[in-house]
């Protein structure tokens, strides 16, 4: 009973921040609801104890990411000076959109095709056993069957590091003003 | 304890759905960025549960694998907008049309 009364704790902090991302005017206000709705996750991934994933949600989405994101915003300084606001034909286009997404991925989740063949019993919280509670399964199956993807996952982070210092890097020509990369 | 797959798969569609209109409506590009990343929370939210709920660790290890890759995409799109800021003086997506023209 109890893990049901947080479930739906946290599933309505996530889901209300992320609204709160989707509407708020600032930007700033933006990111902070973002880390209310990123710690929601890491919650729901404590509820279905998957504890390692949860505390690295937290380090790298909220701890990295969100502070990425804040600099930026503060980099910019963009400002309230120059608000945009969406056309009336796009804001109709989004909501028509967000209609049919919601109904099929809805129909989907409700319908029976997603109970398990041969099991007839619903799969609770309470009837299922904990799958990825401890750290050292994950450091198994990255170091048998998901050999090659960790490689590759290690290779796509040197690459993203040396892009992000050429995009970065200020490039002078030989008068010394701005050369295009 | 009458939490299923259903539950959790609901509210995954719904942090998507809120995501996917976040990237349509808002015009800010970092606002944007944030939004694709609610989407990719969504998705890391469905594979934790299908992995609960069928016993198996294959969804625990593609959440590790997008958390890697969503912060390496955070860190090379955030250097894109810097440099599109000193460019254009901009992070509007209207004002942001001059392959348009």
């Amino acid at each position: 009973m109890m893990v049901d009364v947080l479930f739906y704790i946290f599933a309505i902090v996530t889901l209300g921040s992320a609204a709160c991302v989707v509407l708020t005017r600032n930007a700033v206000n933006a990111a902070m609801a973002l880390i209310v709705s990123l710690v929601g996750v890491a919650s729901l991934f404590v509820l279905l104890s998957a504890y390692f994933l949860a505390v690295v949600q937290v380090l790298v989405y909220a701890g990295a990411v969100v502070v990425l994101f804040l600099f930026v915003i503060m980099l910019l300084d963009e400002g309230e000076k120059r608000r945009v606001s969406p056309g009336s034909l796009t804001t109709a286009a989004s909501l028509v959109a967000f209609v049919l997404l919601l109904v099929g991925v809805v129909s989907i989740v409700i319908s029976e095709d997603l109970v398990v063949a041969g099991v007839a019993e619903k799969r609770t919280l309470a009837t299922t056993a904990p799958v990825g509670d401890v750290p050292n399964q994950y450091g198994y199956h990255l170091f048998t069957s998901y050999m090659l993807p960790f490689q590759v996952a290690g290779f796509l982070l040197l690459v993203a590091m040396i892009g992000v210092i050429l995009i970065s890097k200020r490039y002078r020509n030989a008068s010394g003003s701005r050369e295009g990369v | 304890m009458n939490i299923g797959i259903h539950e959790f798969l609901a509210t995954s569609a719904l942090l998507f759905t809120f995501g996917f209109v976040g990237v349509l409506v808002r015009r800010n590009v970092l606002v944007v960025y944030m939004c694709l990343e609610l989407m990719l929370n969504a998705v890391t939210l469905a594979l934790v549960g299908f992995s609960r709920f069928n016993g198996t660790m294959d969804g625990n290890v593609f959440v590790f694998f997008i958390i890697t890759v969503a912060a390496a995409e955070v860190a090379v799109g955030l250097a894109i907008v810097v440099e599109l800021f000193r460019r254009r003086g901009t992070v509007m997506l209207p004002a942001l049309n001059h392959l348009k023209h």
